[in-house]
């Protein structure tokens, strides 16, 4: 249970740094409110109505949290934490459990509030919102795993540009504000190839239509395989930077 | 490879440990022998190989070749018993920027399994050496570049391991930081087997037992700071305080004296047999002021510079 330790140091990190805590938090909350206001001026037929912005928002802020998860790791690795942890008596899956677990409760406090404001500003959800959460909380999973491998492979300056890329796609590719098919072409097969628009449809589909499991089963299991495909990846590139 | 040679317990040996990076042999098949609770210094420049050699014994690098042990522990075959009794203060910083420095020891201390009591007692103790107890609650991302050295050398030390890394420890810290972080290894020694890399003569000379100088990744010398300089002992030093020196006067005297080193006032010449007449009569003609000329003992910059022909600092 040595992991405990330095999951405590990476909590804390996150919670004690105001910029990470701002862009996780604030800035999601604070876009959910101005597209809503946004959609609400532009008329009925908009896109941009509460219970298709608080799906997409919830993915977002995951980009956010995937970027801070990633310069944290580089800056680790930068400022030689990293090399003195790993000269402790601690295996790979310590590792990865110690730059992941301490994001879960980020994760799930970036759902409630989406869905917090959400319910604010008129959100009803009419099927089992605790199938919609844990959805999200493994799209959220699946980003602190992508965090993490970003974090092993770049520096922490390239970590923070690597990110913000990632950003812009999981906007744009993700159907944060817009239906992916309204993009259409090359840019919908891409977007229909990664997770997060699997994780906002299958939870929209749950607020608007009240799908049940089976019905939003292949979304799930698809960001359910990510998620398994970057933690493997993760725990892959932490075991060869272990001994290089 | 036997943990015990002649009575005395080996605390690391290596074993024609080598490693390269594609071409470049950073460490070139080293044979060490260090006792228990012996402070042993590599000493050399920067890329001599002394941290890729600490990275090597800490499992943190694969050798390209040969082995090492720590306490008996092969590096290669059993690193995890390795990692149980070492610890090591890397050659940068290396903290958790939000955590405060009480917090930085408790970080280490409960990863290297310490019971919370034994790591409050430890990290207590450690404060208070370092100079760090009044801001022990503080964020160290507050803390000034010295006091940040001073903490993460203490975190190395808060396990009490049996074998102890310093990479360069003092790299960084003003003179009297470094003075007294000399103290503190030195309070360890007997205790402790300390590898200490530095690029410091002085260091090496006030703290070390024993000091392997290496040099483009092979040793060249070892033995104790005293046995060094008496390996050159039948040397001479000569000290030259003068104005007006050219290199071409420098490069002249090389021609004569092999072994010439320019200082901020002056040159230093070593060699076997120094005649203070030929050295006058070749610099004055050539318009050089003589200030003054001294002899003196031959001190392990004049050892490096004996045996690898290059200054520690260049």
């Amino acid at each position: 249970m040595r992991f405990v330790e330095l999951a405590t140091r990476n909590f804390k990190e996150m919670w004690r740094d105001p910029i990470s805590m701002g862009l996780e938090i604030g800035i999601p909350a604070g876009f959910l409110a101005i597209f809503w206001s946004l959609g609400r001026n532009m008329g009925d037929q908009s896109f941009l109505t509460i219970t298709m912005l608080v799906p997409g928002m919830a993915v977002f802020s995951f980009a956010f949290l995937l970027m801070f998860s990633a310069i944290l790791l580089a800056r680790d690795r930068e400022g030689a934490l990293l090399s003195r942890l790993l000269t402790a008596p601690l295996k790979p899956h310590d590792f990865i459990l110690s730059y992941s677990l301490p994001y879960i409760p980020m994760v799930i406090l970036q759902i409630a509030v989406c869905f917090g404001i959400g319910a604010l500003l008129g959100l009803e959800v009419l099927g089992n919102a605790g199938l919609a959460f844990l959805i999200l909380l493994v799209m959220g999973i699946c980003c602190v795993g992508l965090g993490m491998i970003l974090g092993l492979l770049f520096a922490a300056h390239q970590a923070s540009g690597v990110g913000s890329i990632t950003i812009t796609l999981v906007a744009l590719l993700g159907g944060i504000w817009m239906d992916l098919k309204m993009i259409g072409g090359v840019f919908y097969d891409v977007g229909n190839a990664l997770p997060f628009a699997h994780a906002v449809d299958a939870v929209r589909d749950i607020i608007v239509h009240g799908a049940g499991f089976n019905d939003i089963a292949t979304d799930f299991y698809w960001v359910l395989g990510y998620a398994v495909v970057f933690f493997a990846l993760g725990t892959f590139l932490f075991r060869r930077r272990m001994v290089e | 490879m036997s943990y015990r040679t002649n009575g005395n317990r080996f605390a690391i040996q290596t074993f024609s440990l080598s490693r390269k990076f594609g071409d470049l042999v950073a460490v070139n098949n080293i044979d060490l022998s260090i006792k228990e609770g012996e402070l042993f210094s590599l000493l050399g420049p920067n890329g001599a190989g002394k941290t890729t050699a600490i990275k090597m014994l800490c499992c943190l690098l694969k050798p390209s070749s040969g082995t090492a042990t720590i306490m008996g522990h092969d590096i290669n075959e059993d690193p995890m018993a390795v990692k149980q009794i070492i610890d090591v203060s890397p050659q940068e910083t290396a903290i958790a920027e939000h955590l405060n420095a009480w917090e930085n020891l408790s970080l280490i201390g409960g990863i290297r399994g310490l019971a919370k009591e034994e790591v409050k007692e430890r990290s207590e103790e450690l404060l208070e050496i370092v100079g760090l107890t009044k801001r022990a609650k503080e964020q160290v991302r507050k803390f000034s570049g010295g006091m940040k050295r001073r903490l993460s050398i203490a975190m190395a030390l808060v396990s009490d391991p049996q074998v102890l890394f310093l990479d360069e420890p003092t790299l960084g810290l003003d003179p009297q930081s470094r003075r007294g972080m000399w103290e503190h290894i030195a309070e360890l020694k007997g205790k402790t087997t300390i590898l200490l890399t530095t690029h410091y003569l002085e260091e090496a000379d006030a703290l070390a037992d024993r000091i392997a100088i290496i040099d483009e990744g092979k040793i060249a010398a070892l033995g104790t700071p005293q046995e060094l300089k008496d390996s050159i002992s039948d040397m001479q030093v000569m000290v030259v305080k003068a104005k007006n020196l050219t290199p071409g006067a420098i490069e002249g005297l090389k021609e004569i004296y092999s072994e010439v080193k320019a200082t901020e006032d002056g040159i230093e010449i070593r060699a076997k047999e120094l005649s203070f007449y030929e050295i006058v009569d070749y610099l004055r003609p050539r318009g050089i002021a003589i200030q003054s000329v001294s002899l003196k003992q031959p001190t392990l910059d004049d050892v490096f510079l004996h045996l690898t022909g290059k200054e520690l600092r260049e």
